[in-house]
């Protein structure tokens, strides 16, 4: 959630315009562009964001860290209660309602994350999952500098999220953008320890993230429990 | 029979019963439930862990010894490596796949070492386990408690061989460890063969950065 985001979501839109390149594969018709546009996004979060986020880190106290990230997530609830209801996930919703409604009067306004202390689950639910489950084909992969892996239905769903607010909502424009600063180098920073695995573990990186990523998304819109894919062992 | 007889007998009989039970059950994990051993092996890795003080220290190579020792015999990587393999696994011979299976498990642990080194006190809760007796595949769920972060899902793919069950995949938050390999491998030994792909693997090990 930031400032960037938007930028970010224009230039998809550029890309997508544009995307009449070679197709390598199905999931990535846009595979060549993409690969570009990772590269820029490498050197600009090797130089920049990267090591914001590990000064952020290193400055900010855990708990106070804690706190940002569980007001953030808090409101995420909220939308997530909204999507469960969308995809008719009555019980998840319910999960999720409760969840914010914990957090906000019994967790200081979200600061605190009781719900989880108490065991209630977060739905993970938004609104590209909404779309996915509507019908709607994922569309071409796409690799966004500053925001990262995506596809056309997930961006148009956080497109849709950043619309609705709150912080868009909030007039002040150094204020705004403060909070949209921070809650892109918090989530940076939650990021961190991913980063470094994927950097020893993956022999093409871009592979590896996009992988993860397309496998994460299966995996949330089935609930966890995704069909089992074609195996092409022996 | 004199009673004294009946009951030195019945002694050495006891005796005799007892340790021949012992034998039966001296490879005492052979007869061991999947998620048993997942929950055995995990807390004992974490014990580990947190009484070691080179681990503590942060010393990588000390933790590849306590995985080498404690994780690696629990796990298949032959499997592992045929499933990241997909089609591809027949076109190696014996000896392509023998060194594949080496390379990608050396990969392995230097990634899962690198994650434990930043181990802090993250909890497990163990789901319960649904599972047939006759099953021969099955998923151990677990879930990782952070302090202050969302419980991360991290699941077990396990497999019945002659020597109890063995991990083949771990699927952390959905993502599947050797699924998301596939696409990697395919890629390598479109551009360079098997034997590239065995070249880029023990190359990533030497400590040559990805691309």
């Amino acid at each position: 959630m930031n400032a960037q985001l938007r930028l970010a979501v224009a230039a998809a839109a550029t890309v997508l315009l544009a995307g009449c390149a070679a197709t390598p594969s199905k999931v990535d018709p846009l595979e060549p562009m993409n690969r570009a546009l990772y590269q820029v996004h490498d050197v600009l979060d090797t130089n920049i964001v990267k090591p914001v986020a590990e000064g952020y880190v290193s400055v900010v106290p855990q708990f106070i860290r804690t706190g940002f990230a569980n007001v953030f997530n808090n409101i995420d609830d909220l939308f997530s209660a909204v999507n469960g209801l969308l995809q008719g996930k009555t019980e998840k919703a319910g999960n999720d309602l409760g969840r914010v409604l914990t957090n906000t009067m019994l967790g200081l306004g979200g600061l605190i994350d009781v719900a989880t202390d108490l065991g209630i689950e977060r739905g993970n639910e938004d609104f590209g999952q909404t779309f996915a489950v509507w019908g709607f084909p994922a569309g071409p992969y796409l690799f966004i500098p500053l925001f990262g892996p995506t596809t056309v239905r997930d961006g148009t769903g956080v497109l849709v999220r950043i619309a609705l607010g709150p912080v868009s909502y909030i007039s002040n424009v150094p204020v705004r953008n403060s909070i949209y600063g921070v809650g892109y180098i918090d989530l940076r920073s939650q990021a961190l320890e991913g980063g470094s695995i994927v950097d020893t573990a993956a022999l093409d990186r871009y592979v590896f993230i996009r992988n993860a990523y397309l496998q994460r998304r299966r995996y949330l819109i089935y609930d966890g429990k995704p069909p089992p894919e074609p195996e092409e062992e022996q | 029979m004199t009673m004294m007889k009946a009951v030195r007998c019945a002694r050495t009989l006891g005796a005799a019963l007892a340790i021949a039970a012992t034998a039966l059950a001296s490879p005492v994990h052979a007869q061991e439930a999947p998620d048993a051993m997942v929950k055995r092996v995990s807390q004992d890795m974490i014990a580990t862990i947190k009484s070691d003080p080179l681990i503590q220290a942060g010393n990588e190579a000390r933790i590849r010894e306590v995985i080498e020792v404690k994780l690696i015999p629990h796990f298949d990587f032959m499997r592992m490596t045929a499933l990241a393999m997909g089609k591809n696994w027949r076109s190696a011979t014996p000896e392509q796949q023998k060194r594949l299976s080496d390379e990608f498990k050396t990969l392995l642990v230097r990634t899962y070492s690198g994650a434990l080194a930043k181990y802090r006190d993250e909890a497990i809760d163990y789901k319960p386990l649904r599972m047939n007796p006759a099953d021969t595949d099955v998923t151990v769920r677990t879930v990782v408690m952070k302090s202050g972060g969302q419980p991360i899902p991290m699941d077990y793919s396990l497999t019945k061989g002659a020597d109890g069950w063995k991990v083949f995949d771990v699927v952390i938050s959905g993502v599947s460890l050797v699924t998301n390999y596939r696409d990697e491998f395919n890629e390598q030994i479109k551009s360079g063969g098997v034997d590239g792909l065995i070249k880029t693997l023990s190359d990533r090990n030497k400590g040559v950065a990805a691309k």
